[in-house]
This record gives C-alpha cells, structure tokens and sequence, in this order.
C-alpha cells in the first residue's frame, strides 16, 4: 500500500463517503430512508414484473387493457339486457369500485407468496426486503391506471359527465388506498414466510372481504338502513375499502339518489348524499389512517425479517 | 488509511427448528411440536478492513465464512453488534445472483445492477464491459433459465465487477466456470487490487489466498483465530488443524509425521488422458503409526476433482523413512494441470495428522473432442 502501483488508475478516495451502519435492528426513519434510496430498484422490479406477464407479447400493455375493456362490454351487456336491476348506468357503477377493488385484490393475492418465492434472492443479495411486496402493489398500480384509462373512455362513450368538483378528492383516495394496500401486502407477505399457508387463507378471506365492500351492490340502498338502525355504520365503514370505493363510485358514477329504469316513478338511494366537505373530511382522516398503518407495517416486518434466513 | 468494513463485535445466531411444520393447522393445533434449537454461527468477530486491503476469510467448511459475508453485505441480520460500511458494494454469494429466470441476460443484467444499488444510466455505461466479460454475446437477450450454470455465474460476475464498486466481496465462486474464465477472474480481482479497492475473498484454496490477499481472517466454529498478515494466518489455521488432531489424538503425534516428497517412477508428472499413474509418497515417522492416507486432486482454479482414501484401508507406518505407493488405476482427465494434495489421517477421528499442499502437479494432456475436466466417454446414436 506505501507503494505507488504500476498499472491502472487509482480508485476514487473513500475518505468523505457517507458510512452505512448493517445492525440487528435499525430504526424505522433508518428503514424508510433505505426505502426511499431504493426506489430505482423498486420500478425496475415493477417493470421485470410486468415484463414476464406480457413476456413474449408484442401487443403487451395492449391486452391489459383489452381484457378489461372486455369484461365492462360484458357486464354493460348483462346488466343492461338481461339482469335490468333498475339502476341506470349499473355498469359505471360496478366498475367504478372494481377497479379500485381489483387494485387490492391483485396486490395482496401477488404480495403474500412473494416472499416466499423469491427466496433464492432473498437469500443471496441484499435489498429492503419489503420492496418485492412493494413491487407487486406498483405492478397493480400499474393496471389500475390502465383500467382506469378504460374507464373514462367508458364513461366519455357513455356521455355521462363525472363528478369535476369531488375528482380533487380522488387523489386522497388513490393514496389511502396505495398506503393501506401496501401495509397489508407488507405484513402478509411476512407472515407468510412463517405460516406457509397464509396465502390460501388470504384468498379465501378476500372473497369474504370482497362482500363486505360496496362493489356489486350499493350499499345505500341495501344494508345502510339496517345498519345505521342498529348503530353498526361504523362498523361497516371500518373496512378502508369502503369508503375509497364510495368516493370512486360518487366521482364516475356521480348520482346518489336515481330515477328507477324499471319502475316508473321509483327512487333508489345509491350513494350517501354527503356534502363535498364531508367526503373530503372523512378522505383525509382516512389517508392519515393509512400512512400510520404503513408506518406499523414497515415496523412489523421489520421484526419478522430478522428470522426469514431460519425459515427460508 | 480510511477504514472502509468495520465490523464492530458481531454475532449471528439461528434458530433451528426440528420437525417443525409451516401450516398454519399445524400451528394451531400442536403449537409446542419440534424444539428450537439456538446455533451460534458467529461469536463476537470484530476486524477492520482499510480502504485498498485485500483480505481473505480462510475457515474450515462451516466456520461460519459465508455467514459473515452475509452480515457484511446486509443479506443477513447480525444478532447483535454492528458494521460500518463506506462506499458501494457489491457481492457475489456462493453460486449466481438470484436472477429472476423468467427475464432475459439483459433484464437481469439492468436488475441485478439495481439490486446491488446502481442506477440505470450506471449500468447502461456498463452494459457491453459486462456482456463482454461474461462471453455470452448471443444469449443474452435469451430468457436466463436456458443458461448453464457456468454461464449464470460469467454473467453475475461480470456484473459485479463491472458496476464500479468500492468494496467487492467474493464467496467461494472461483470454484465454478472452466478455468479460463476462473484466470479471467483472478486477473480482474488482481486489477481492483491495484487500483486500491477493498476486497473480501472467501475461498477454501489456500493458494488464492496466498496470491491475492494481503491479510487473512481465520474462522474456527464461529470464532475469529486469527487476523493478521496473510502468511502468518495460514500458518495458525494449518497449526489448528494439527492441534485438533493432537487433541482427538492424545498420542503427541504433532511434527512426528512428515511427508517429504512425492515422486514418480519415471520421474515426470506428464501423462496422457486416460493411462494411469503410479506415485511414491516419501513419509518419515518418529513412531509406529496406523492411520489413513489421502490424496485430493485439484484443477489450477480450486475446483476439488477428487479425494480418496482409498477406501479407508490403513497405512502401517513404521519408524524411519516410508515409502507409500499410490496407484491411479486411470486418470480420466482432459487437459490441464491438476493439483495433487496429500496427508495423514487419523482413521478414528478424521483428524489431519501430515499434511503436504500441492506435494506435486500432474499435467495431463488430452487429444480427444471434449470440454471440461473429465472425460466421460460419452457416444451419441440415434435410437
Ligand atoms: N440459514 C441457516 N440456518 C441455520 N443454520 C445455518 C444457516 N446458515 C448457515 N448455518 C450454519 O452456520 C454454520 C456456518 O455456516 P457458513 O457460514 O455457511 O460456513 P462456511 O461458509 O464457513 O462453510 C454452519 O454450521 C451452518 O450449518
Ligand atoms: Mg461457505
């Protein structure tokens, strides 16, 4: 080292590069702000994600958009010929919440194996292990904006005008619904290192959870006045999904209290009649909501990583 | 001389579950099935590197090496204590990267560079150094889970040592890829040597070690031994393996047994592919000693070809000069030169007694049609 070498140039002095601590167990602003130094790997994982699902496909992103271009064709068709519930437009209405619904179905059916798959690289390179969770929510973010493309293409063709005023809200609610998506993915896919079998129990209870929120029926006109009755609103509207699906519901579907296609002079409460100010109230209370859960999430499975190597 | 690893009393213990199940049933319902079980891997290691240092990690196999590359590269959770880390790093942990099989050489290569902490615009600069290194030009837009396993390792390699690292740390992968490519490497680690980075270099090959590293850590069962200049570990670690055999072995057997040369009836060690081969193994004994004999045979990179002791049949020998016949019925090898190791084992304990590294090099020359290392004969007909 005294002496000079001989052949290639001197590598750059390390002398005022910043010091990485690795430590048992790191503060979660220390986790955090690995995190976010990390997120050129994060859409890197997206885009490989994405890549082997349309591998091979030159028409790629242009199925992800057929398939459910495809699927609103269909329910417009059965919804408005064969299944007349009444509720004009029932597939603005439908789709509204399911794109919001599918977002977190797909997150979390992707995000709880994918610990346990990717074991061989979890094993062998060193990276914030929560960001393989995290790609598989920002894959589904990835195809909710293409659903939502479809959607607003919908809604033009339709002529139906959406809500301008209550779209400001829709960013909040996009975000809650990434932050509490993401909390969940984060933990699951944790958890399931440890119970293998999570993920089949994750798929069963979101078929449960998927009943439980407001998608395919509307929750004003069939279960609010039994709930509120019996004080349990609250308890409905527990579930984060809710009220995200509601406020997409009000912004594309726009009508809260309708004129019935069957029966003439017939009314149908559809969505809660709440002032813009409410929504944006109860939006941004539950965007707080959602960013604590994450801030617990990144807590959690920072305990549960440190024991992955024994388990995987 | 700034200090680039600083590992600051580390230990990593695991937790080893027996008959555990991972159902969530089982759980349920038989929570307190299977004992957990606490190994200690490491215990309390602590050492710096300084910036441009080349230290090696010389251990017997389970002395916790690959654990405390794992900890330094942040694949692992030390249980307690710290490292302090300056500059990028990258790694390459026993066989390949993890890659995802799905994608191409390509994507993984763009993968792999973000995983290790290297923007896009890094690696794109690097792209055609690493393809190039790798040799695998036309298969790298080829989805990864058609490559062989040397091509999985160029291709990871190529990659670390292309994205411009400040630390490069390296776990036994030298033993894998034909030995061109295994020269390629070495050269490439001698380059980073002397543009003063910091490597790590875990390697069973005692010769490596010796050639590129300017220091050398010594594990035994989770404890550091021995942390000085490269000579003087190699010197404690092959001391330890004597004193475990005196230990297994009350006899004082340590220095009584010695192996002076390994010789040829004809003299030369040059042989054809396929003929066999008679050694004599020169070994003087102070005492009466019944034990076995082993020899190994490496290639040039480190790549273990073979270890026999022939069927454990003991060696009787007396005090004075010995002379042991060792009979290669046929040495099926392609070309190259082989390593030949010899020693004395207790046959009880398995414990080293004599030891001679490198007793003598076989050259093989090979006028046949195939690859690698050895030749299997193979005959190719349709059915
Ligand atoms: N994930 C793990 N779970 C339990 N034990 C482990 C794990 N990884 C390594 N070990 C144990 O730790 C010890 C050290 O292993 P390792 O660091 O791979 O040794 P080396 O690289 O020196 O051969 C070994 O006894 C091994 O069985
Ligand atoms: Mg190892």
């Amino acid at each position: 080292m005294n002496e000079a070498p001989l052949v290639g140039q001197q590598h750059r002095s390390l002398d005022d590069t910043p010091v990485r601590v690795v430590s048992a167990r790191p503060t979660l602003s220390t986790r955090l702000k690995t995190l976010w130094s990390r997120r050129e790997l994060l859409i890197g994982l997206v885009w490989s994600d994405i890549r082997i699902k349309y591998k091979n496909s030159t028409l790629g992103i242009f199925w992800s958009m057929l398939s459910p271009a495809f699927t609103l064709g269909v329910y417009f068709l059965v919804f408005s010929v064969f299944l007349r519930n009444g509720i004009p437009n029932f597939v603005i209405y439908l789709f509204s919440g399911l794109v919001v619904w599918n977002m977190f179905q797909n997150s979390i059916n992707t995000a709880t194996g994918v610990i346990v798959d990717r074991a061989a690289l979890v094993k062998k390179v060193s990276f914030p292990r929560e960001i393989l969770a995290l790609s598989n929510v920002g894959a589904a973010v990835v195809y909710f904006v293409v659903q939502l493309v479809v959607l607003i293409i919908f809604v033009a063709a339709l002529g139906h005008a959406p809500a301008w005023r209550f779209l400001l809200i829709l960013p909040i609610s996009f975000l809650s619904l990434y932050f509490f998506t993401s909390a969940l993915a984060m933990v699951m896919s944790a958890i399931n290192v440890y119970l293998r079998d999570m993920k089949h129990l994750m798929e069963v209870l979101l078929q449960l959870w998927f009943w439980l929120t407001p998608v395919v029926y509307s929750y004003e006109n069939s279960i609010a006045p039994h709930l509120s009755r019996r004080g349990l609103t609250i308890i409905y509207f527990l579930n984060p999904i809710t009220l995200i699906v509601v406020t997409f519901q009000r912004v594309f579907y726009v009508g809260t209290v309708v004129k019935s296609t069957v029966a003439p002079y017939a009314k149908i409460n559809i969505l809660p009649t709440w002032s813009f100010d409410r929504f944006l109230e109860l939006n941004l209370a539950l965007f707080a909501v959602t960013v604590v859960l994450f801030l617990i999430a990144e807590a959690i499975f920072g305990r549960l990583e440190g024991n992955f190597e024994s388990e995987l | 001389m700034v200090a680039v690893i600083d590992v600051q009393d580390i230990s990593k213990s695991f937790k080893i579950h027996h008959e555990r199940n991972q159902s969530l049933k089982e759980r349920l319902l038989h929570p307190r099935t299977g004992s957990t079980e606490v190994f200690h891997a490491l215990n309390n290691i602590s050492f710096t590197v300084g910036q441009g240092e080349t230290v090696g990690i010389v251990g017997h196999n389970g002395s916790g090496k690959s654990t405390l590359l794992k900890c330094i590269c942040g694949v692992l959770k030390p249980t307690s204590g710290e490292i302090r880390l300056r500059g990028s790093l990258a790694a390459l942990l026993e066989l390949g990267a993890g890659f995802q099989t799905e994608l191409s050489g390509r994507d993984n290569v763009y993968l792999y560079g973000a995983m290790l902490g290297f923007s896009k615009n890094m690696v794109d600069a690097i792209f055609d150094e690493v393809v190039d290194f790798s040799e695998i030009e036309q298969f790298i837009d080829t989805q990864v889970k058609f490559y062989s396993s040397g091509m999985y390792v160029r291709l990871a390699f190529a990659v670390a040592v292309n994205v411009d690292p400040d630390i490069l740390v390296v776990d036994e992968v030298l033993a894998v890829g034909d030995e061109r490519f295994q020269a390629k490497c070495v050269d490439r680690i001698q380059r980073f040597r002397e543009e003063g980075r910091t490597i790590l270099f875990v390697t069973h090959n005692a010769d490596q070690v010796r050639a590129l590293c300017d220091r050398a850590v010594v594990l035994e069962s989770g404890d550091m031994i021995a942390d000085g200049a490269t000579q003087d570990s190699l010197r404690i670690f092959r001391e330890h393996l004597m004193q475990d055999a005196v230990a297994h072995d009350s006899a004082q057997l340590l220095g009584t047994i010695t192996i002076d040369s390994v010789t040829t009836p004809e003299g030369s060690f040059d042989i054809k592919s396929g003929s066999g081969l008679h050694l004599d193994a020169a070994v003087t004994s102070q005492t009466a000693y019944s034990g076995s004999f082993v020899i190994e045979l490496f290639t040039r990179g480190g790549l273990l070809v073979s270890r026999s002791d022939a069927q454990g049949s003991p060696v009787n020998l007396l005090p004075g000069r010995n002379v042991i016949g060792i009979d290669l019925a046929q040495v099926p090898l392609l070309d190259g030169i082989y390593d030949l190791n010899v020693g004395v084992l207790d046959h009880h304990a398995n414990t080293v007694i004599a030891w001679s590294e490198k007793a003598a090099s076989i050259q093989v020359t090979y006028d046949g049609r195939e690859g690698g290392i050895v030749e299997l004969g193979a005959s190719i007909r349709q059915q």
